[in-house]
């Protein structure tokens, strides 16, 4: 099915990812896995999209891609016109640093800082942050700046992810399973954060999920299938998470 | 896990070849030096006299105990040796004309014994024909009672009585300028005018006899004939020096490895700690599936005992490469005629069984905690570890700390113990290595003080027997003789309460330039007019000090029994010596101004000329030129300090290398979470090694100054229960010991920091973040 044609109205100038033909394959001994088998993909300036699919049908891999952790086995992407798939491995370091922000479903704090400096690991090394209390407000975490992991309940520790992820005001923010350790309640409150940055910051924000319902809140959802996209859906009404049926 | 492992096993290996390796010598040389007592009926009582007729032998034979006898006639001698201008002295000893000598036997390593009838016959000892490389054929002069001899020898041989060779007067052994010969009874007792008579006499026990008894009746008998006081082999000179040796090899035996297996213990402790900690879920599964907790705490055990195992065999074989090795050289140094390498079965049984025993100690408390884990707690993951701000923080240092930076403090305060033991670790690897490279230091400033400030002589030389005091000038006539000093040196027996010890009074001039006796700050003092002067190491023998009594009993002479203060006490390195004012010691042995013998400083370019007009004077026994004599101890010396030296610079490696690349190893399993999210987050992999390996860097720079501490302790420790007669090495630790330790321990440190680094740098991102924490 042709789900491009629904894509080729934005405007190409705020065009950040462009992948093409991107495959990944696993070798594993003897055998290989297919990870992916030719993507195309196209993501905006200020969209908030949603990666949909079954467990192994290669988000994880794809958005590791994007975000410079991993590299594709053929194809390329460029972010804003620079080759990923030709850069070193400084250059991805690099290119993490400045402009990538991620979320993981197992949150990856430092547990031996607190939650300002899990922030300020981050701003401390990025060329504009803003200032680590402001991202912890923005997740609604402003009064806990000062508690270790150890002391905050999964959702918080999430949110302060959140706000690690988006203190250094990353043109990017890839959320992989954010929620999917957390209870409705709780995701709804980290949903709620992921929301207001992309509304308010502009950021483009990717978020895999297994939870369709969360789609609703997405610009465009692209539903993956054993390493292909099958599917691209601009939402018309796109809902707040708290007008979100779970 | 593997890398983890051997790097114990390494460390455990180290010990245990420490432990073989010193015990086995040790061992090896009791044995030898048992057989070759045995084998070559080393005497047990000594006596040297003025001259007895051969008919004495018979009461001597009657005291009760005495087993055996054998009467000998002993002279000081002067040597020549074609091409070699230096003079040489020895010790010309008789031997049967015919046959192998009753007591004191020779190993005859070239040639034959002398045969009767024959009178220019000669054999020379071992050490001493090999520096000249004389060998049957060779001829030599000797000078024996002013009379010049010339002599074949026939055989080169080595003998229990001379392991050790000290010339009379010197402090070290110096083998090109002082030898052992053997002369037939019959020519020698003509050339010496001891036809019929002897001068020395050396006995054996039977089995059960009171060795103090024959001494006495020994004396007793001795007197009228200048018996110069009998002693057994406690005193014998060459035996109580390799006595000696055995017990300074003794401790290190036992220093080292001790230190090994405990770092070792502790190792191995964090190991398997870490380990019982990763496979929690592990263990709770198979407890679900009904193993006891025995089986548990055994299938952990065995993996430590496996450890031990592999360090134990290892260090086993390498210990007795090793031992076989450093017997070889200590044959080669003592000049034994053989050496048999022995390794008893419970060197290896305690090997084993200590380092099971510190393994297990080490491990038996984790090992509880994992047999007595419930499963259901198992299952879970470990609680969260809590961090908090640290005191250094607290204390309002935070502004200066990056996030790194406080990961790494934190880090390292939340596990105070665990750090403090790495430190220790680390610390001792810094100690090990000073203990074993300090001697070379230690051993140049003892030298550099006893022959640069107290002992300044160029030559010192030593009459047949006591002589006038008109020898000085005849000696200062000479050209390039700067500058003469006269010394007395009588034979004592000195006794204070119911200690004694065998020594000389030197009688020396007060206010000699040569001679010079110096207090602890190394400032010369001045001789008191009247009592004994001591070195502080005699005084602690004799338990006297200034102000009390001793009682002197001469050896010579009249042989009198005299009452002396100690005046005073000073503190030398070499020797274990008594001072008087030169006439207060002629006062005493109520004497004109008789001399022993004399310093010379003396103009080098004219060093041969003295030598040559030094041997025309007959009633010169012995020479001794200084430098010679301590160019002669570097070598002797230096082999077997560079020797010890490498081993434990190794060993220290070994030990600083277990450590930190342990440490490491477990930090990065304990953190490749963390470092991962790091990476992700845009953290390069400088940045985050630093993180990893900064711990470690301060770990180590805090180790350094301590492992200083603990290896001056160790160092002091060591001097202490190494101080002999010969010398008491003193505590000198110089800047390039401290440097080289710190070096050896930075780079170890930096060779595990490297492995460490090149595993960070293949750190799998996306792996480590998949899994739930
Ligand atoms: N490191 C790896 N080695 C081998 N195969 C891998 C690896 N990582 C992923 N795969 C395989 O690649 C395929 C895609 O994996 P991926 O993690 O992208 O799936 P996913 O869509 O994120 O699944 P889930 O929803 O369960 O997280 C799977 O078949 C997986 O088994
Ligand atoms: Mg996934």
């Amino acid at each position: 099915m042709s789900t491009r044609e629904t894509t080729t109205r934005e405007d190409q100038n705020s065009k950040v990812f462009e992948a093409r033909g991107i495959t990944k394959v696993y070798e594993m001994g003897e055998v290989q896995v297919q990870a992916l088998r030719g993507v195309d993909l196209d993501l905006y300036s200020g969209e908030l999209v949603v990666l949909l699919g079954a467990s192994g049908s290669g988000k994880s891999t794809l958005l590791n891609i994007l975000g410079g952790l991993d590299t594709a086995t053929s194809g390329h992407v460029t972010y804003h016109g620079k080759d990923l798939t030709e850069a070193t491995e400084r250059e991805l370091t690099s290119y993490r640093r400045s402009h990538i922000g991620f979320v993981f479903q197992f949150y990856n704090l430092i547990p031996s800082l607190t939650a300002r400096e899990n922030v300020s690991v981050v701003t401390e090394i990025a060329a504009e942050p803003m200032r680590p209390e402001e991202a912890l407000a923005i997740v609604g975490l402003g009064d806990r700046v000062n508690h270790f992991p150890a002391q905050l309940s999964g959702g918080e520790q999430q949110r302060v992810a959140i706000a690690r992820a988006i203190a250094k005001n990353p043109a990017v923010l890839l959320c992989d399973e954010p929620t999917g350790a957390l209870d409705s309640a709780t995701g709804l409150l980290v949903l709620n954060a992921l929301e207001r940055v992309n509304r308010e910051l502009g950021t483009t924000t990717v978020v895999i999920t297994h939870n369709a319902v969360i789609a609703d809140m997405a610009d465009r959802v692209i539903h993956l299938s054993d390493g292909l996209i099958t599917e691209i859906t601009s939402n018309q009404d796109k809902k707040t998470p708290s007008q979100l049926q779970w | 896990m593997k890398g983890q492992a051997l790097a114990i096993a390494l460390v455990i290996s180290s010990g245990i070849a420490t432990f073989v390796m010193s015990i086995s010598t040790l061992d090896s040389l009791r044995y030898t030096q048992a057989a070759y007592y045995n084998n070559y009926r080393f005497a047990e009582v000594f006596i040297s006299l003025k001259r007895a007729p051969e008919s004495l032998k018979g009461s001597v034979a009657a005291i009760p105990g005495v087993q055996r006898v054998a009467t000998r006639v002993k002279a000081a001698v002067t040597i020549d040796i074609d091409k070699f201008p230096d003079p040489v002295t020895g010790l010309l000893i008789s031997i049967p004309d015919k046959g192998e000598p009753l007591l004191n036997g020779l190993y005859l390593r070239e040639g034959r014994l002398v045969e009767s009838g024959r009178d220019n016959e000669v054999l020379v000892n071992d050490a001493f024909a090999r520096v000249h490389g004389l060998s049957p054929g060779d001829k030599l002069h000797v000078t024996v009672n002013g009379k010049r001899k010339a002599l074949t020898i026939v055989g080169i041989a080595l003998t229990p009585e001379y392991i050790y060779q000290i010339q009379p007067g010197s402090m070290l052994p110096d083998f090109e300028r002082y030898g052992i010969l053997w002369m037939g009874r019959t020519p020698f007792g003509a050339a010496y005018d001891m036809e019929g008579a002897f001068n020395d006499l050396a006995l054996t026990l039977a089995p059960g006899a009171e060795i103090k008894d024959v001494i006495d009746a020994l004396d007793t008998i001795m007197r009228p004939y200048g018996g110069l006081g009998a002693y057994g082999r406690k005193d014998q000179v060459s035996n109580r020096y390799l006595s000696e040796e055995f017990r300074m090899l003794g401790k290190m035996a036992t220093i080292f490895p001790v230190i090994f297996l405990g770092v070792s213990a502790f190792l191995l402790n964090v190991f398997v700690s870490r380990l019982i900690s990763t496979q929690r879920e592990v263990i709770a599964v198979l407890k679900a599936f009904g193993y006891s907790n025995l089986a548990i705490g055994l299938h952990y055990l065995k993996l430590v005992l496996l450890i031990v195992l592999l360090g134990t065999v290892g260090g086993v074989l390498a210990g007795i490469r090793l031992g076989q090795g450093l017997s070889r050289m200590y044959m080669d140094f003592y000049r034994f005629p053989f050496i048999e390498y022995v390794l008893s079965p419970y060197v290896v049984g305690a090997a084993v069984i200590v380092s099971a025993a510190a393994a297990v100690g080490g491990t038996i408390l984790a090992l509880r905690r994992a047999a007595l884990l419930p499963p259901a707690e198992a299952m879970r993951p470990e609680p969260p570890v809590s961090y908090r701000e640290t005191i250094i923080e607290r204390l309002g240092l935070k502004g200066f700390f990056s996030q790194p930076g406080r990961m790494i403090i934190r880090h390292i305060e939340r596990r105070p113990l665990k750090s403090l033991l790495t430190i220790t670790g680390i610390a001792f690897s810094c100690a090990i290595m000073m203990a074993g490279t300090f001697f070379g230091d230690a051993v140049d400033y003892m030298i550099d003080v006893q022959f640069g400030l107290s002992q300044r002589e160029d030559i010192s030389l030593t009459f047949i027997e006591p002589t006038s005091g008109k020898a000085v000038h005849e000696l200062q006539s000479l050209r390039g003789v700067d500058y003469v000093e006269a010394y007395r040196s009588v034979p004592v027996r000195l006794r204070y309460r119911h200690h004694e010890y065998r020594t000389a009074i030197e009688g020396v001039e007060p206010d000699g330039d040569l001679q010079r006796l110096l207090d602890t700050s190394l400032k010369p003092i001045e001789l008191p007019p009247a009592g004994i002067v001591m070195t502080d190491y005699l005084g602690k023998i004799l338990g006297a000090g200034p102000g009390d009594i001793l009682t002197v009993e001469v050896l010579e002479g009249s042989r009198p029994t005299l009452q002396v203060p100690v005046a005073a006490l000073v503190s030398q390195y070499i020797g274990v010596s008594a001072y008087m004012q030169l006439s207060a010691l002629n006062r005493l042995m109520r004497e004109g101004s008789a001399i022993s013998g004399l310093y010379l400083a003396t103009d080098s370019r004219y060093k041969n000329d003295i030598y040559e007009s030094i041997k025309k004077m007959p009633r010169v026994a012995g020479t001794i030129a200084r430098k010679d004599a301590i160019k002669n101890f570097y070598v002797t010396m230096g082999k077997q300090i560079l020797v010890f030296a490498f081993y434990m610079s190794i060993f220290a490696a070994t030990i600083a290398f277990g450590v930190v690349y342990n440490s490491a190893r477990i930090a990065l399993s304990e953190r490749s979470r963390e470092l991962a999210s790091l990476r992700v987050l845009g953290f390069t992999r400088g940045e985050i090694s630093f993180i990893l390996l900064g711990e470690l860097a301060l770990l180590t720079l805090v180790a350094i100054p301590l492992g200083f501490v603990i290896g001056r302790i160790l160092c002091a420790y060591m001097i202490n229960s190494l101080q002999t007669d010969l010398f008491r090495i003193p505590l000198v630790l110089d800047a390039g010991t401290y440097a080289l330790a710190a070096t050896v321990v930075l780079v170890s440190a930096c060779i595990s920091a490297l492995i460490v680094r090149r595993k960070l740098d293949n750190l799998d991102l996306v792996a480590v973040l998949k899994i739930k924490e």
